[in-house]
């Protein structure tokens, strides 16, 4: 009984969640709601994702918040209506070219951080922290600081759009979970990143090539983040080289409480992750919904993360 | 035994800070045999062992294997040719399963390009079935118990159908029936024309399936002979071989009262160990790697928990809990590694000298720095510590030097019974007969002081008595008048007392 509660903890906590919001507010079982909890959470989602790789090979990522805002500047560029447009001469490209640059512009940033971290051997914490400041520094750049604004209708259906009546967000963050869950648990490159972060000398001795698989997990988890900020640049209609601030802290937030062990690695999970994503979801939704002040969304927050990571540390010394 | 070697190292050289760890060592083995590689802690069989799977460059020297002339660039590449190593030190990877971590870089893989689990577990359980190996594939590592651990490294091993295998220790952690299995699994790999580097401290499993044996002393090459032309003893002398010299400076001292009674004592890794400690006494703890003498003495300092025992000072009883109690009571500890648990090498001399007692120079919330200075100075005169200043980083330092720092911010505590775990590893000759020099001045003032150590002519030299451990057991204690480096070893590799002088 006691196995089952800690290995399915976060998923109970979950359910009981979701049992309290609905006696607290009668909105917030419907369908609307649901759909907006979803919705909200999907861009944090996204980069939750990668950055569950990144930890579990014994990494972490602190740039995908400014990739958001490298990637979505790049991308809108392309996306605006050529008449109004910033860059006129590469305005007004397919959805399909900008999608694959702001794609490209997060991967070619993670790409630097795995280099960084593979090649250099310093610290992923300070690679990714130069990632953070320097992708924000060369979004302003690249807009001199200006919004850019009056995208295309095509580019807009990423974050505004709906297929069957679910918002095109949803469906990105469904596709994209459940791709990144079938690589980390059934492909190689899955196996390698939790072998990594479990033993990097042990991984090495049985012959995985240990700096490739570090290149790739932060490419990975950076083709994330941009592609986070096609989302949020589209669902607001602008691309903003000022977006995504702190998005960093709520990715690492979700893959934490969703288990993913900062302490050891190789452990963690997309389906924990995604529940963690969803409970911060629900607790800013209901605390909204019962109107529970901003300031205080954040302490209660701050004090839920703190708790996962206390009980994700009893669970693994008990492993032990 | 055909004549074809299937592995000729020569001149094999490897230098690290300070220590000469290969010099110009060879190793060659004969296809289809079991070469064991012999000698004590520390004499490079290790280090000979990573340069061959590519884990260290050798700074010079040849490798050929099955007649050609390689240069093992990684592990990855050792694999590839058909090399491949038990770890005896590194642990497997906890939360991933038996199957995952045997095949881990060779996973078997569907044909739409996922890690086939079931055809994983499929070849595991074929794998363990064949090897006679009890364990479950689905099984996560940390579920394991260490012998189950250990056979699914040995599987691991097996499992890359190498050519050449080393085995560094792999029965340190099974049960005499486990070992029994994996000498019949050696001996139809050998039958098959596999060749195995078997390296171990048990001299009965060495004459139980070895074919030759070669004996490292020191870094360097002793020599290689048929187990044939062999006995215990010879081995034994060839292992430890070198003379004593004239470093041990050991001073008759006055041996005075028992200041310490152990009895009873059991702990992780260790049972029921009793012994005395008097006076003006060094008294030795020998014992291979693992036989548990740093566990009983880190529990008696009050670093782990005792299972069950008294400890007793100046005949009265008393309870240690954690180390501020044995300090307390007069205890001091100097670890085995340094830096890992003893040294800020980042601080200064002066600030590594005085951390263990800063409450001594407090008035009110300040330190008087003054009164510090003055006593790291006396240390440092004492000891003669060899540093431009006492701002000095210790991190700059030399080992010896570093380690009498060590011992100076001890004795600054005046303790009664000092502990030293292996109080000379990694430092050179000259600063080595200085800590011995130390150590007799120490007991001439009437300190007890307690020492492990590997290096056997140091603990001949140096202790009035010695007690030796094996696999967590008091196998016996000799006095310095009847102990002799073959006798200790024999009673260390747990070998029943066969021969006459028992």
């Amino acid at each position: 009984m006691r196995a089952v509660i800690s290995q399915y903890g976060i998923f109970l906590i979950f359910g009981l969640m979701v049992i309290v919001a609905s006696f607290l507010s009668p909105a917030f079982l419907t369908t609307t709601n649901i759909v907006n909890v979803i919705r909200q959470m999907s861009i944090i989602g996204l980069i939750a994702l990668g950055v569950t790789g990144v930890i579990v090979s014994g990494g972490i990522d602190l740039s995908s918040g400014s990739v958001v805002g490298a990637a979505c500047v790049v991308a809108a560029s392309l996306a605006q209506i050529p008449d109004r447009a910033f860059y006129p001469a590469i305005a007004g490209s397919p959805v399909v070219v900008a999608i694959l640059a702001g794609c490209g512009v997060g991967a070619l940033a993670g790409l630097i951080n795995g280099l960084l971290v593979a090649k250099t051997g310093i610290p992923p914490f300070i690679a990714t922290l130069g990632m953070y400041t320097a992708a924000r520094g060369a979004a302003m750049l690249y807009t001199t600081g200006r919004p850019l604004s009056h995208l295309s209708d095509g580019y807009n259906v990423i974050g505004q759009g709906a297929f069957l009546s679910v918002p095109v967000p949803i469906l990105i963050l469904i596709v994209m979970a459940f791709v990144t869950h079938i690589l980390y648990s059934r492909t190689k490159f899955g196996k390698y990143i939790y072998a990594i972060g479990g033993n990097e000398q042990a991984a090495r001795v049985s012959g995985i090539n240990v700096g490739r698989y570090k290149i790739l997990i932060y490419t990975y988890a950076g083709m994330l983040s941009g592609l986070a900020g096609l989302v949020v640049s589209s669902r607001i209609g602008s691309g903003q080289p000022g977006l995504g601030v702190g998005y960093e802290l709520d990715g690492i937030a979700a893959a934490v409480i969703g288990g993913t062990s900062l302490s050891a690695g190789g452990i963690g999970t997309i389906p924990g992750t995604i529940v963690g994503a969803l409970i911060i979801g629900v607790l800013n939704n209901t605390l909204d919904l019962v109107n529970v002040s901003a300031y205080w969304q954040q302490i209660i927050k701050g004090g839920i993360i703190v708790g996962a990571v206390v009980l994700d540390q009893r669970k693994n010394r008990g492993d032990r | 035994m055909s004549g074809e070697f299937v592995l000729r190292m020569q001149g094999i050289s490897k230098r690290f800070p300070g220590v000469h760890a290969l010099d110009q060592v060879q190793l060659s083995v004969r296809k289809g045999t079991v070469h064991a590689l012999m000698g004590e802690n520390g004499a490079g069989k290790s280090t000979l062992m990573k340069c061959l799977i590519g884990i260290y460059a050798p700074d010079s020297g040849t490798i050929e294997f099955n007649g050609q002339q390689v240069s093992i660039a990684n592990t990855h590449h050792a694999l590839s040719m058909g090399i491949s190593m038990i770890h005896q030190e590194l642990s497997p990877i906890p939360h991933m399963t038996v199957a995952e971590n045997i095949f881990l870089g060779r996973e078997p893989l569907t044909w739409y390009g996922l890690v086939d689990m079931r055809e994983l577990n499929r070849r595991t359980q074929e794998l363990l079935g064949r090897l006679g190996i009890a364990v479950a594939p689905e099984k996560k590592m940390a579920e394991l118990s260490i012998a189950n651990t250990q056979l699914v490294e040995i599987a691991k091993a097996i499992s890359y159908e190498s050519s050449l295998i080393v085995m560094d220790e792999p029965t340190s952690a099974i049960t005499e029936a486990e070992v029994a299995n994996l000498h019949n699994i050696i001996r139809s790999l050998r039958n098959r024309g596999v060749s195995i580097i078997y390296i171990t401290h048990k001299m009965d499993e060495v004459f139980n399936i070895c074919d030759e044996v070669t004996v490292l002393r020191d870094g360097r090459y002793v020599g290689t002979s048929a187990i044939q032309a062999l006995s215990h003893d010879l081995l034994i002398q060839k292992m430890v071989g070198r003379e004593l010299t004239d470093m041990f400076h050991k001073e008759e001292t006055p041996v005075g009262e028992p200041i310490l009674y152990v009895r009873n004592y059991s702990g992780k890794r260790f049972r029921d160990v009793t012994f005395q400690v008097r006076r003006g006494e060094i008294f030795g703890l020998a014992g291979l790697m693992g036989a548990g003498r740093t566990e009983l003495l880190e529990t008696i300092f009050g670093v782990h928990p005792r299972t069950s025992g008294e400890l007793y000072l100046h005949g009265k009883k008393v309870e240690i809990r954690r180390p501020s109690d044995s300090i307390r009571h007069g205890f001091a500890l100097l670890t085995e590694d340094r830096k890992l648990t003893g040294l800020y090498m980042n601080a200064t001399v002066r600030d590594n000298i005085s951390i263990a007692n800063l409450l001594r120079y407090l008035r009110g919330p300040f330190v008087r720095f003054r009164k510090v200075a003055a006593d790291c100075e006396r240390m440092r005169q004492a000891l003669r510590i060899k540093t431009p200043s006492l701002q000095q980083k210790v991190r700059n330092l030399s080992g010896g030097n570093q380690q009498k720092v060590l011992l100076s911010r001890w004795l600054l505590t005046e303790p009664e019974i000092l502990i030293l775990d292996e109080p000379t590893r990694g430092i050179d000759v000259g600063a080595k007969a200085e800590i011995y020099r130390l150590m007799v001045d120490l007991a001439r003032s009437g300190k007890a002081i307690i020492m492990i150590s590997s290096e056997l002519p140091e603990v001949l030299g140096m202790c009035d008595r010695i007690m030796v451990m094996h696999e967590g057991d008091k196998v016996g204690e000799l006095v310095r008048g009847d102990a002799t480096q073959e006798r200790i070893l024999q009673m260390a590799t747990g070998l029943k007392l066969t021969t006459a002088n028992a």
